[in-house]
């Protein structure tokens, strides 16, 4: 039993079912990110946990309290949506109180929190103002502030940086990552973002079409992806994916491509599982993320397994900290992140340092991990 | 929308300009000609008009047409002026547009914020209701009134009025609510607040614009109707438009056209009135569904 509980929740809108039997548990303190590509369910999902969309099937609770039915207000949740949702006739002051109001809190108890939180979030000269004379970042400041306010079991957040510009959305992410350091509160984070996702969140959900495609701390996720999905989803540039042939020889096995110029490549797996056995002969699906194919000088000393293949460069792409450098294997390019004062040039060729240990295999007709 | 030069895209010529301004003057005297027909015919004695003399100004002005209008006129077969019926319309007018514009605004919270199974239908029938002919629905609103006790009374007009004019208030706030964020809704409700809470606190003081448009159109509409007065208001009951008519065409003695151009003033002056205070809005409120900002 968790301090949220999504069990088995599933929606449905007239016959489409969009959201199929999701579930998750969220300990008490745990900043949950919801991620996915648009229309996967991550705002539906939120909403059925405030109470917006009724839950098809299935259950939801908050500690222990079965929530299917209950209305929103009495959830004991606050939620931050994309548009901030500032009521524009109010000022700010009238908008971080009005459910405080609406709860028949005592006014001196209403001046006294928004005194608390107008000062934690740095609000403080804003509050005679209306929504419409704030800046982005400010309203999102005052959105919060709302949230904050009623002191909520549960924080839910709808995309609530997209709106902001790209340096914004970095300082307030900083901001939200703070606040729930110092706060500890639960909170579920809905965003399409990955690197908001990886960032944020101490567990990550993965969502794709309605399903929860992988569920696991910001590390596995990353490292260890359930599927094909999952992998390409997660990380920028995405992970490399190459189609190699996997050869068994006695315990070691191998996987077989070629280089840029046609000559032939093994790469040998680490610690290969039995599964991976089976596939011996047949093609499979490669996964390395381009941080795990650097130059011979960049490769992890702490990593017991890299491995040294020699390849021709097609471009390179300087981006301030790395340079990126596009190679071939087996016919299919696959970018690799060298230092930024590498010598590699277009055309040239030059060696290429493989960590193996940071290479997932997956069967490419399922698309899931072959484990 | 301000635009920050006063440059046209396509430069003007000064010629064509004068050219424009001078049509679009007599344009305007051309409209305005028959207000002034009416302003000047109601300030003079009944002989200078009978003399021919309709389009000049008065030799002797006097107020006595509009005193007489107002207080004495016959109307029909009593000498009241039209006061008592300028108040019957006041009594019709105010309680009618009030409540179709609050029926409205309910409507159109209900249509577009708490949908529910065949809400688009029943917007369609209640915009059918705008488009049906006032003579269709005379002798069944009849029957109706008479069956509530309400015939030939200013409460029966009220209710007839208010249920033709909800059709129209109901399109105006449903589609003006349309685009209303309705994130603004659930953050309300989240917080707590209920049906009527949101409906007042969070929807209604947006809806300055919107509420004037209807205003305007309910006030003008209900105002300006002859055909349901004449027919289910009785003797003294009977609103302005309907006392002017009889004004104009009690048979007994001389026509007194100074006295029914002073009336007709009189009975045009509250719809005037309702423009020139909420014009500005009017404008702004039939731009704000397209214009956003
Ligand atoms: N009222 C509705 N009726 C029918 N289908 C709906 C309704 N609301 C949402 N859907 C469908 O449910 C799916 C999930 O929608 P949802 O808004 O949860 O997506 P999302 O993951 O939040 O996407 P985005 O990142 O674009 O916000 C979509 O395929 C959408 O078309
Ligand atoms: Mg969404």
């Amino acid at each position: 039993m968790g301090f949220l509980d999504i069990d088995n929740a599933t929606k449905s809108y007239g016959a489409v079912e969009v959201l199929h039997k999701v579930d998750i548990s969220v300990e008490e303190g745990e900043f949950l990110v919801l991620v996915g590509p648009s229309g996967c369910g991550k705002s539906t999902l939120l909403n059925m946990i405030a109470g917006l969309e009724e839950i098809t099937s299935g259950e939801i609770r908050i500690k222990d309290a079965v929530m299917n039915g209950v209305h929103p207000s009495k959830r004991n949740i606050a939620m931050v949506f994309q548009s901030y949702a500032l009521y524009p006739n109010m000022s700010v002051g009238q908008n971080i109180t009005f459910g405080l109001e609406m709860h028949g809190t005592p006014k001196d108890d209403r001046e006294k929190a928004l005194a608390d939180v107008s000062k934690l979030l740095q609000i403080e000269q804003l509050l005679d103002r209306k929504p419409g004379q704030l800046s982005g970042g400010q309203r999102q400041r005052v959105a919060m502030g709302r949230a904050l306010v009623r002191n909520p079991d549960v924080f839910l957040f709808d995309e609530p940086l997209s709106n902001l510009d790209a340096k914004l959305r970095v300082d307030m992410r900083t901001e939200i990552k703070k606040l729930h350091q110092k706060l500890g509160t639960t909170i579920v984070y809905v965003t399409h973002d990955q690197i908001e996702a990886l960032t944020l969140s101490t567990r990550i959900a993965v969502m794709n079409g309605g399903y929860v495609q992988q569920l696991g701390t910001p590390k596995e996720i990353y490292d260890n992806p359930a599927n094909l999905f999952v992998a390409t989803f997660m990380g920028s540039p995405s992970m490399n994916l190459l189609d190699v042939k996997v050869r068994a020889n006695g315990n070691a096995i191998f996987a077989d491509t070629t280089n840029g110029a046609g000559e032939k490549v093994s790469l040998t797996f680490t610690n290969p599982s039995e599964t991976l056995k089976s596939y011996d002969g047949t093609t499979i699906t490669l996964g390395i993320r381009p941080e795990a194919i650097t130059d011979p000088e960049g490769a992890d000393h702490r990593s017991t397994h890299v491995e040294k293949v020699e390849n021709t460069v097609t471009v390179t792409e300087p981006a301030g900290s790395d340079t990126f450098v596009t190679t071939t294997f087996g016919g299919k390019d696959c970018i690799a992140r060298m230092r930024a004062d590498t010598e590699a040039k277009a055309g040239q060729r030059v060696p290429f340092a493989i960590n193996m240990e940071k290479a997932v295999a997956f069967d490419p007709k399922s698309e899931a991990r072959i484990g | 929308m301000a635009v920050a030069s006063s440059d046209t895209a396509i430069r003007t010529g000064r010629v064509t300009r004068t050219f424009l301004y001078l049509v679009l003057l007599l344009f305007a005297l051309f409209y305005m000609l028959p207000l002034y027909v009416m302003l000047v015919n109601s300030v003079k004695p009944l002989s200078e008009i009978t003399g021919g003399g309709m389009m000049s100004l008065p030799q002797t002005w006097t107020v006595e047409p509009w005193t007489k209008a107002w207080n004495t006129a016959q109307i029909g077969v009593e000498s009241t002026g039209l006061a008592p019926y300028f108040w019957n319309s006041i009594k019709m007018v105010v309680p009618a547009v009030a409540i179709s514009t609050i029926l409205g605004a309910l409507n159109g919270y209900v249509l577009t914020k708490w949908r529910f199974k065949y809400d688009t239908i029943l917007f369609g029938l209640m915009l059918f209701a705008c488009f049906i002919p006032f003579q269709m629905v005379l002798i069944p609103m009849a029957t109706v009134l008479g069956k509530l006790g309400l015939a030939g009374t200013t409460t029966g007009l009220v209710l007839v009025h208010v249920v033709y004019g909800i059709g129209f208030s109901t399109l105006y706030f449903r589609n003006y609510y349309a685009a209303f964020p309705t994130e603004l809704v659930r953050a309300a409700q989240i917080d707590g607040a209920g049906f009527f809470q949101i409906f007042w606190r969070i929807l209604l003081p947006s809806s300055g614009p919107i509420t004037v448009v209807c205003v305007i159109w309910q006030f003008t509409n209900i105002w300006n109707d002859f055909l349901f007065g004449a027919s289910f208001a009785a003797g003294n009951a009977q609103p302005m438009t309907v006392a002017l008519n009889n004004l104009v065409q009690s048979s007994t003695g001389v026509k007194e056209y100074n006295v029914h151009f002073a009336g007709a003033i009189l009975a045009a002056l509250p719809t005037l009135l309702v423009y020139i205070v909420a014009g500005r809005y009017f404008v702004r409120g039939l731009m704000a569904g397209s214009v956003k900002g």
